[in-house]
C-alpha cells in the first residue's frame, strides 16, 4: 500500500501552511516558528487533519532570551587580570535583585515552546510562539484545543509571567501562595528576593529580605569552533582505538 | 420546614499518608460524592530547572535522580541523552546496554513501589511487604554499581560513570543477619553484578506471581479498583497521558518500542495494553511490565556477559580521563582540570529527548547557548500532566476512590513539583 500523505513532516507543513510557519530540521527534530495571532487556527488544524493528527500536546514550557549568548570569561584574549576577568557576572545566580540585568534592547524575550505528539504518524513537532510584547507578554491559550495544556500555561505563566488569553483558571501553580514575582525570568535572581523564618517573638514564620550572597563559582563560558573541531578529531582518533 | 444543604469543602493533605508526598488536595464534596477536585501542587517546587541554569552540565545529573525519586536512572537517561544529542556523541555500545538494563530495574524499583503502596492506601497490607523485600535486592544493584542506594548519579554523557562491579558486595555478619539467614541473603553475592542479577531474575517472575495471588482474584481489590476511574484513549490524549495512563486505555503506545533509545531496538519485549481503561487495568498492565522489564535484563546481562568493552567515550573534552592516565599525562591532567573546574561547552542548538519513564513519558528540552552551562532546560514529567486531569477523571466519585485515582498515577512529588 502506498503512502496516503507522502514526503516529510515538514514539507507536509510546508504545503499546508505555507508562509504561516517558518520550519527548521535538525537532526530528525521538525521545529516550526509562528506567529501568536495563527496559533489556534494552525494548532487545531494540527490536531484534526489527517495528515498531521497531533492528537497529544506533551509539552508546553516559556522560556525567555534575555541575556542568550553573553559570556563572563573572555576566551578570545588573555588580560594581565588573571582569574578576576572569570568572577564579575550578570549571568544566572550571580546577583541579586538590586542588581539584575535590564533589558534593554532584546527584541522578542519571551516565547513559549511547545511539543506535539502524533501517535496515530508516530512523529514530533516542536512550535515556538514569541509573545510581541516584552512588557506585557501575552499568548492565546491552548485549553479549547487540548485540556492537558492546563496545568503547562499555568506553569508558564508562574514561572515567566506570560499570560494565556482564554486560560480558564490562570492561578500561580508552583510558587508559594502570594508569591511576588516570575522566577524563571532571566533577571530574576537565583537566590530570590525573601526568605522565611519563624520569628519566636511574633510566633509565626514571618518573610524577610533574603540573607545570602549570591554565589555561583563557576563562570558562564562560550567557546566554539577550534575547541569543538578538536574534539571531534580526538574523538574520532579514539574510536579508532575502541 | 425547609432546609438548605450546601456542598462543602475538604482539605486532603498536603500531610496525609495517601497522598504520596505532599499534595494538597481541596475536594469540593457533595456528601460522599466529590463535585469538583481542586489540586495544589508545588509545595515540592526547588526551581531545578533554574538551578541547573546555574551550573555546568554535569553537575545537575544529581538533580535528576531528585526528580522522580522513584525512578532515579530513568530521569537521568533523559537529560545525558539531550546532551549527547546536542554534542552529537554517542554512548559506546556497552554503555547503551547497561543503560537498557539500569532502566529495566528502575522500572522494577518503581513499580514495587508502587504496587506496595497503592496497595497499603487501598487497604491491602501484605503486598508492601512482599514488594519492599525484592526492592531491596535492586537496591543493593544500584549501590554495587554507583555505591549510592538510590540517587545514583550514574549516567553520564558520553556512558556510565563505571563499568559493572566484578564481584557483588556481600552482607557481613550482624546481630540482625547471621548463621543461616546471612548464608541465604549471601548465597546470591557470590558472584559479580551479572550473576546476581541472573540469579534475581530467574526468581522474580514468581515473586510477580505472589503479588498477584494476593490482588488480582480478591474481592475487595477489584471492588476498589474495577471500574475506578475510566480514561476513555480520547480522554488520555486530551489530557496528555503517557505511558501505563496511556496504554491503560488501550493506546499501544511505548517510547521504547516506536521511538527507540538505547538498545530497546535489540532486545525482545511485549508491550501490555488494558481494555477498560480503568485502575484495574492498569494495575494488570504495570504487572505484567515488570515480567518484561525482567525479560530485557535477562537479555542485558547475556549480552553484557559477552561483549566486554568501553563503557565512556574516549573523548577527553567531554569524559574525564582516567586516574592512572592523568597521573602519567600531562594532557589528560589538563583536560581533567578543565573538565573539572569549566565543563564542557556544547553545541548553541536546541533538542527535546524523552525516555520511557516507568510513570510514562519523561522528557528534556534542552536549550544551549554555547556555552558550558545550559541556556534553559525543561523537564517535562509525566506526573504533571496525569495530576491535571485528577479534576475530570474524580468528578462523581466517591472519596475512598480518590485516593484510588492519586495511587494508579503514581504520583511521585519530586517530578511533579520538580
Amino acid at each position: 500500500m502506498s503512502d496516503p500523505h507522502p514526503g516529510s513532516l515538514a514539507e507536509q507543513l510546508a504545503a499546508r501552511f505555507g508562509d504561516t510557519l517558518s520550519l527548521t530540521a535538525v537532526r530528525n527534530e521538525t521545529i516550526a516558528e509562528l506567529a501568536a495571532a495563527d496559533l489556534i487556527a494552525v494548532t487545531t488544524a494540527l490536531r484534526d487533519e489527517p495528515v498531521f493528527r497531533f492528537s497529544e500536546l506533551i509539552d508546553l514550557c516559556g522560556i525567555d532570551y534575555l541575556s542568550y549568548g553573553q559570556t563572563e570569561w573572555d576566551t578570545d584574549t588573555a588580560g594581565g587580570d588573571g582569574f578576576s576577568r572569570g568572577v564579575e557576572g550578570q549571568a544566572m545566580g550571580r546577583f541579586n535583585w538590586d542588581e539584575r540585568p535590564r533589558a534593554a534592547s532584546e527584541p522578542r524575550r519571551f516565547a513559549a515552546v511547545i511539543q506535539l505528539l502524533s501517535i496515530e504518524h508516530n512523529r514530533r513537532l516542536r512550535l515556538h510562539v514569541f509573545c510581541d510584547d516584552d512588557t506585557l507578554p501575552m499568548l492565546p491559550s491552548l485549553t479549547s484545543v487540548w485540556a492537558g495544556v492546563n496545568w503547562f500555561e499555568r506553569e508558564a505563566f508562574d514561572l515567566y509571567g506570560i499570560i494565556f488569553d482564554g486560560h480558564p483558571d490562570l492561578r500561580r501553580i508552583l510558587t508559594d501562595y502570594g508569591f511576588v514575582g516570575h522566577p524563571f525570568r532571566k533577571d530574576f535572581p537565583l537566590i530570590g528576593n525573601v526568605e522565611v523564618r519563624y520569628d519566636p517573638e511574633l510566633k509565626r514564620v514571618i518573610y524577610q529580605p533574603v540573607s545570602i550572597e549570591p554565589r555561583v563559582l563557576v563562570p558562564r563560558t562560550i567557546r566554539n569552533d577550534a575547541d569543538l573541531l578538536q574534539a571531534k578529531a580526538e574523538a574520532a582518533d579514539h574510536w579508532r582505538e575502541n | 420546614m425547609t432546609q438548605e444543604i450546601r456542598n462543602y469543602t475538604m482539605n486532603f493533605g498536603p500531610q496525609h499518608p495517601a497522598a504520596h508526598g505532599v499534595l494538597r488536595l481541596v475536594l469540593e464534596m457533595d456528601g460522599e460524592t466529590v463535585v469538583r477536585a481542586d489540586p495544589h501542587v508545588g509545595l515540592l517546587h526547588r526551581g531545578s530547572e533554574k538551578l541547573a541554569e546555574s551550573k555546568p552540565f554535569n553537575q545537575s545529573i544529581g538533580y535528576m535522580d531528585r526528580l522522580d525519586y522513584m525512578s532515579m536512572m530513568c530521569n537521568e537517561h533523559a537529560y545525558v541523552l539531550a546532551i549527547e544529542t546536542l554534542l552529537g556523541i554517542e554512548a559506546p555500545a556497552r554503555a547503551q546496554y547497561i543503560r537498557t538494563m539500569f532502566d529495566e530495574i528502575t522500572r522494577i524499583l518503581n513499580h514495587l513501589l508502587w504496587i506496595g503502596t497503592h496497595g497499603l492506601d487501598l487497604g491491602a497490607m501484605a503486598v508492601f511487604l512482599y514488594a519492599f523485600r525484592e526492592r531491596e535486592e535492586l537496591m543493593d544493584c544500584y549501590e554495587a554499581v554507583s555505591g549510592a542506594r538510590m540517587h545514583a548519579n550514574y549516567y553520564r554523557p558520553g556512558g556510565v560513570y563505571r563499568d559493572l562491579p566484578a564481584q557483588m558486595p556481600q552482607h557481613r555478619e550482624s546481630p540482625w543477619h547471621k548463621g543461616n539467614d546471612l548464608k541465604r541473603l549471601n548465597s546470591w553475592r557470590e558472584g559479580s553484578l551479572l550473576d546476581f542479577l541472573d540469579a534475581f531474575t530467574a526468581d522474580f517472575p514468581s515473586k510477580v506471581g505472589e503479588y498477584e495471588e494476593l490482588l488480582t482474584g480478591n474481592r475487595i481489590w477489584k471492588q476498589r479498583t474495577v471500574g475506578i476511574g475510566v480514561i476513555s484513549p480520547e480522554l488520555a490524549q486530551q489530557w496528555g497521558m503517557t505511558g501505563a495512563m496511556l496504554r491503560g486505555s488501550g493506546v499501544e503506545w511505548d517510547l521504547r518500542k516506536k521511538q527507540p533509545y538505547a538498545k530497546y531496538a535489540e532486545v525482545d519485549f511485549d508491550i501490555p495494553v488494558g481494555v477498560n481503561g480503568d485502575c484495574y487495568d492498569r494495575y494488570l498492565v504495570r504487572m505484567e511490565e515488570m515480567r518484561q522489564s525482567n525479560r530485557i535484563i535477562r537479555q542485558c546481562v547475556q549480552w553484557l556477559r559477552a561483549n566486554p568493552g568501553p563503557v565512556m567515550l574516549k573523548n577527553f573534552k567531554v569524559a574525564p580521563p582516567s586516574r592512572v592516565e592523568m597521573k602519567e599525562d600531562m594532557e589528560a591532567m589538563i583536560h581533567h582540570f578543565k573538565l573539572f573546574s569549566e565543563g564542557y561547552c556544547v553545541p548553541a542548538g536546541e533538542t527535546y529527548r524523552a525516555v520511557e519513564a516507568p510513570k510514562g513519558e519523561f522528557g528534556c528540552y534542552l536549550v544551549s547557548d554555547g556555552a558550558n552551562k545550559p541556556f534553559r532546560v525543561h523537564l517535562r514529567a509525566p506526573g504533571f500532566a496525569h495530576l491535571s486531569s485528577m479534576d475530570t477523571v474524580v468528578r462523581g466519585h466517591m472519596l475512598a476512590d480518590v485516593v484510588a485515582m492519586i495511587g494508579t498515577y503514581d504520583l511521585v512529588f519530586g517530578d511533579v513539583d520538580r
